[in-house]
């Protein structure tokens, strides 16, 4: 069973076989609004908790993906890419950004639960 | 919602910045722009008065007409762009200015013309911008005679039984009026509008890709006091007869300028990968020297592809000139691109 957590910086991940798949949450692809380029980081790319390591572009602005946890980049969406309006359709499925091999099992369970980040957005 | 020059100004409604300004272009939206300044200018010969302020040709003001106007500092740098208006059979002038700018440029206007004109601010009024193609026909059910006027012609008109000044104007590069009454009224008249079929509400954000798209500038970012009006690409707002007559501020250095060139000129840029480039990007020539600055930028959704609009060493200028634009550290390729990027649609008179 996957596990899915979320980041104050309102990323998600979910973890399976030690694999990381992340994006941005719906809040935050709602927050954007339209989505018109992300920035991938490259396979083999070694990431640390809490590094920028993608770049989202909506219309407005540009803002950056944080990894929530470090790790080594296996994956990115090359569909995003092409077509980065899946942010904004599918932001916690088809829209996610890129998969890393975890580096500590352990930040894992440092993450927010779904509950946890539903009652942290309702603050803010 | 975001602050805007004092208002809480909505960036997008639920639809969405791209399908508001693909809307926008493909029927019709509705734009609340109350947030700008509008006064009415009165006096013996409130024309002269302004003249000593803009290069434009505001006595040659026909009644019913409008311009679009800069309001310039001592040194010829601009402090505002702004229409000015004659409504017919009027005496006033009409002017609309922009919402950040307003209380700087009333004070200024109004202790440049002492004595010669007198400033009233319109603070009680409202401002409404219907914008786009079936901006005509969905008028037409609530105004006589409205549709008839030409592009930058105004008159006072009753919009749904309210009394209003409507102008075929706007800043989106398509067909337009823009509706100024008192703002009681306001949401009233918004009302009536958007529930057209053809009609929906549009927010800050498509309001600047759309103007972006039409080349058209926005004040604080493409221009500015330290701006030339040359430099701008906005010669064409100076009068003939002024031009002639030398009668405006920094006149001198302006023609001048006119006829040697400026150091800088204003461009339109296409970024030809599918980053978008932001105000502030320094633009780079082949070798990797700045050579100018990105002071708008964003994805035009009618372009389909990132556009922006900056300042580049003259000879850089010219259309189809290869340059990079830097974003995040990297040169993403550009090149220069004419202004309008979309066409205008504006409906001129017969």
């Amino acid at each position: 069973m996957a596990e899915v957590r979320y980041s104050e910086s309102h990323e998600w991940l979910r973890v399976e076989d030690g694999i990381a798949t992340i994006g941005i949450t719906k809040y935050a692809a709602e927050q954007l609004g339209d989505v018109v380029y992300v920035e991938l980081p490259e396979r083999g790319k070694k990431v640390a908790a809490g590094a920028e390591a993608a770049v989202v572009e909506s219309v407005k602005a540009a803002s950056e993906l944080y990894a929530p946890v470090a790790g080594e980049v296996v994956d990115a969406n090359e569909a995003v890419k092409a077509d980065p309006a899946k942010v904004n359709a599918d932001p916690e499925g088809e829209g996610w950004f890129f998969r890393l091999k975890l580096a500590d099992q352990g930040q894992v369970g440092k993450l927010m639960t779904k509950d946890q980040y539903t009652d942290f957005i309702k603050g803010l | 919602m975001v602050a805007f020059a004092g208002y809480e100004m909505p960036v997008q409604y639920p639809a969405g910045i791209i399908k508001e300004h693909l809307h926008t272009r493909a029927a019709a939206g509705l734009f609340d722009v109350s947030h700008m300044g509008q006064a009415m200018l009165d006096g013996s010969d409130p024309a002269a008065a302004l003249e000593k302020l803009t290069p434009a040709d505001i006595a040659g003001l026909k009644p019913g007409q409008m311009r679009y106007a800069l309001l310039l500092n001592n040194h010829g740098g601009i402090k505002d762009d702004f229409m000015a208006a004659r409504l017919p059979a009027e005496s006033a002038l009409y002017l609309i200015v922009n919402a950040a700018t307003k209380e700087s440029d009333f004070a200024f206007i109004e202790a440049r013309t002492r004595g010669i004109a007198h400033l009233a601010q319109q603070s009680s009024r409202a401002l409404l911008a219907l914008q786009g193609p079936a901006a005509e026909a969905v008028l037409a059910r609530h105004v006589q005679g409205a549709a008839e006027l030409g592009f930058m012609k105004l008159g006072r008109f009753s919009v749904a039984g309210v009394p209003a000044i409507v102008s075929r104007s706007g800043y989106t590069g398509e067909d337009g009026f823009e509706i100024s009454l008192e703002q009681d009224q306001a949401e009233r008249v918004a009302r009536a509008l958007l529930a057209e079929p053809e009609v929906l509400p549009i927010g800050l954000g498509a309001r600047d890709s759309l103007r972006l798209e039409a080349g058209l500038c926005l004040y604080g970012h493409d221009i500015d006091e330290t701006t030339s009006p040359i430099a701008a690409g906005l010669a064409w707002s100076i009068g003939k007869r002024r031009k002639m007559a030398h009668d405006f501020p920094a006149a001198e250095r302006l023609m001048a300028e006119l006829f040697e060139g400026t150091a800088r000129k204003r461009v339109g840029l296409r970024l030809l990968d599918k980053t978008p480039a932001r105000e502030g990007a320094d633009i780079v020539d082949n070798t990797g020297r700045c050579i100018g600055r990105v002071t708008s930028g964003s994805f035009g959704p009618s372009v389909g592809a990132p556009i922006a609009m900056g300042y580049v060493d003259a000879g850089f200028a010219a259309d189809g000139t290869e340059l990079a634009v830097m974003v995040r550290g990297v040169g993403r390729p550009a090149r220069v691109a004419p202004l309008p990027f979309v066409p205008h649609r504006y409906r001129h008179s017969q």
